[in-house]
Parts: C-alpha cells; structure tokens; sequence
C-alpha cells in the first residue's frame, strides 16, 4: 500500500521521526496544498524540532545559489551531518505552473540517502520564499536533519522573508551587479551574515569586494555585533581546482554560527522564527474562521457590489465581516 | 487525496546528451499549470527515483534519445517497484522505433509520447491518470 493512500497522519508522523523520507516528502505536499491534515500532524512534529542549524541563501537568479549549496552540501556532509535543502522557484503568475530546476545544480548528492531535497514553487507567496517554507523546515528537523539550507528564489531587493527563518544568512552576489549606492541600500544588503562575491573571477571582482567592505564599515552593522565577512568565491569552473572560496565559506558559516550561540543570540534567532510561525499561523486561522463563515452566503459578492455602488468601502466590511465572524 | 498541482519530475537518463525535447516539454508541462522538477541530463534510475520521492510527484517523465529505452525502461521500472512507487505514473517522450512501444509497454511504463506528439496528447493524459495509477 503504498502511503499517498494509506493516509493516516499519526502513522506518517511517527514514519517521519524515523527518518523516514516518503512520509516527509507526502507531509511536505500535505503543507503546501494547505491540507486540513497539515496543521494536526505540525502539532505532534513541533517537540521534535529547534534544534538544527538553519542556513539562508539569498540573491539574484544565477547568481550561483544553487551551485554553492552543492559544495555546503558536500562540506557538511564530510563532517557526518544529515542535510536537508529547501529550494524555491518562483510559480508563473498566468499559468500557475513553475519550473522547478535547482536539483539540477545539486547533482553531486542525487544518490546520497544523507540528503534530503525538496524544491517548492512559490505559488504566488511573496518575500522571496513559499508559503509553507516555515513547516516544510520544521518537517526536515524532525526527520533528523542537522543542517538545512534554504534557498529563496531569485531575489531583488526586499524579498527578506528568509531572515526570520534562517540563523545564518547568506547572500550571494556577483561582480558588475551596480555601483557601491546600490550596495547601500536598505533591504536584502541589511540582512547578510555573510556576504558571498561569488564568481570572483570575474572582471572588477576586486573592486567589488573591497567596496563592498567599505560599505559594511560605514557602520551599518556596529548595533548587530556581528561584522558581516565578505567572501570571494567561485563556485562553478570547468577544471574542478579552480572553484576556489568553499573552505572560507563554510568557516565564515560556523563563526556566525559560533558567535550566536556564545552570544546566545541564537535564543533571539529562535524567538525571531518562532513569532513569524505564531503570526503566520494566526493570519491564516483567522482567515479560515472569515472564509468558512461567509463561504455560499453570497455575501462577498453582496460587499463587491456595494463598495462599487460607493454605499461602503473595504474598511467598514472588513470590520462589519471580524466582528460577526471572530466576536471579539 | 488529491493534490493541488500536479507534479513531474523530467529528466534525461544514462548518457545521452539532448535536452532539447525535454526542456521544451518541461516548458510546456509548466504552462500547463503544473509544477515541474527538471533534472537534467547524465540521470540514473535510482538519481530520478530518489528526486521522484523527495519531491513527492505524480509523474516521473523520461526522455529518450539515444536509443536507450529499451535498456533503461525496465532499469526505472525496477526501481520505481523497489521503492514502493506504485502510484506514480511513468511516461517516456523522444524518439524510438514504433515496433518497440508494445515492448516498452510490456515492461511497465505507462505511456510513450513519439517526437510529433501534440501537447494536448501528453498533457490531457497526465491530467486525466494522474491519481488512478494504484487505485483500482
């Protein structure tokens, strides 16, 4: 029987605790189609879940986000570490569809049962992730996972949903992207741990770094205590001895890493995510408790109507719809 | 249980190095509103099996090109049933000699797509098999 149809949650969960990865790619799918399912099975996974290292990756689309999470792949998996990846593509706006082609990046662990792959559209959710980014993290955790690493979709400038998932945010960057005002920017730039100059053979790759640490001195990181490290690196070349930059990377990753737990900042990392979860839980609940309550009442089309008509606005329906559906 | 979207894993196998067919019908699976995992080339059954069940899809889609199918049809077939996909449709698109789909067929692949297909062949397949595999 196979477990698409054998679908009893309290079974998948304990399939999950054990490592098992069909019941957490089926409880993945169950999380993003918003299944009624989902939020039960979340609540028994929640005690087994906090304690991995969570990593950001975040930038522009080909600016190397996948291809260097194959080598972090690799890197934690020679340190014995179980690894678990998240990989957002953005879903197309028309269709609904998305081409989902990151796995093609991580072809060095395609058989590794140490690692588990997931990639997610985006299903029209903005800020750079998809909607059930949060749990699907959660999942990989409690499947036993040490380290995850998150990657966003291609990035501009204000898709920072990823810094209240992720202790350790990476971003990636590459040579000729703009002048040193687009670096001073408030947004994406704001929220890097570790700044990657990934393909640093290219021209002006110097250049680049070195403004880009003048702009981190600048001081915009001074409060935080943490001075994001800028890291040149090449992550893909045809000769396997000219990708340069990896070792550096990943010790640049367990200093943040180190840094937060002597801090203990990482308490406030953790408090960070866990108020996103509790906010997002909560809108979507309430949401549920709006929609079941006017759903086949015709009302909705009743306010359209009459917000057109000028006889109300969305701000009086809103309100007159909460307080006849929550009491509060 | 069925999903919200449809999901497929496409990919090449072994070593035959033309993705063109593929990218296209991966192009065209997406504008059909479904969500695609592209793999690439130079896969292996168990490469395509494992991404198959992480990604938790409904369909895994191979391409052919090189004259391979016979060879790696009932190798993927063999994995799928070790690995308990029994509810996953496998279909094969590219090019291979008519005479050898009842062959293909025979070592259980659920449907064959020969260069020339119509879109809407390939896709209103998938939209209507997708979940019934296993269910009878």
């Amino acid at each position: 029987m196979s477990i698409r149809k054998s679908l009893n949650p309290e079974e998948l969960v304990e399939k999950l605790l054990s490592g098992d990865r069909r019941a957490a790619a089926r409880l993945i799918t169950l999380i993003e189609d918003q299944s009624v399912q989902a939020n039960g099975m979340m609540k028994k996974i929640f005690p087994h879940t906090g304690r991995s290292t969570i990593i950001g990756l975040t930038g522009s689309g080909g600016s190397g986000k996948s291809t260097l999470i194959d080598h972090l792949i690799g890197r934690f998996r020679t340190m014995g570490k179980k690894v678990g990846v998240v990989a957002v593509d953005p879903s197309s706006p028309f269709s609904g569809g998305a081409l989902l082609g990151d796995r093609i990046r991580f072809q060095s662990h395609a058989t590794d049962d140490g690692v588990f792959i997931r990639s997610m559209a985006s299903r029209g959710y903005l800020g750079g992730l998809a909607r059930g980014t949060t749990d699907v993290v959660r999942v990989m955790e409690a499947m036993g996972n040490d380290v995850i690493l998150i990657e966003t979709l291609g990035a501009g400038q204000d898709e920072i949903d990823i810094i209240h998932l992720a202790q350790t945010c990476l971003l990636i960057l590459t040579p000729g992207m703009g002048d040193d005002i687009q670096a001073m920017k408030a947004g994406i730039m704001e929220i890097a741990d570790v700044i990657v100059l990934n393909k640093a053979d290219l021209d002006k790759a110097n250049l680049c770094q070195s403004s880009l640490e003048t702009i981190i001195h600048y001081g915009m990181d001074k409060k935080k205590g943490w001075i994001p490290r800028v890291v040149p690196t090449i992550a893909f070349a045809s000769k396997s001895t000219d990708i340069r930059g990896m070792e550096e990377l990943v010790q640049a990753i367990m200093d943040h890493q180190a840094y937060l737990h002597e801090t203990r900042k990482i308490d406030d990392v953790r408090n960070k995510r866990i108020e996103q979860e509790l906010g997002l839980v909560f809108k979507d609940e309430v949401e549920k408790v709006v929609f079941a309550g006017i759903k086949g009442t015709g009302k909705k089309r009743e306010y359209i109507e009459s917000i057109r008509a000028g006889k109300t606005d969305p701000y009086s329906v809103v309100k007159e719809v909460l307080s006849t559906f929550l009491r509060v | 249980m069925s999903k919200e979207k449809i999901k497929v894993v496409i990919s090449k196998v072994g070593l035959d190095g033309h993705d063109r067919g593929a990218k296209v019908v991966a192009s065209l699976l997406r504008e059909a509103g479904m969500e695609v995992v592209y793999l690439g080339m130079y896969q292996t059954p168990e490469s395509i099996i494992k991404a198959a069940i992480d990604e938790d899809v409904d369909v895994i889609g191979v391409s052919y090109l090189s004259g391979e199918h016979l060879v790696f049809t009932p190798l993927i077939v063999e994995e799928m049933k070790k690995k308990g996909l029994d509810d996953v449709l496998f279909v094969a698109g590219g090019s291979f000699p008519p005479e050898d789909i009842p062959a293909m067929k025979a070592m259980g692949i659920d449907e064959v797509f020969r260069g020339g297909s119509l879109t809407e062949g390939f896709v209103s397949y998938i939209q209507k098999h997708v979940g019934q595999k296993g269910a009878e």
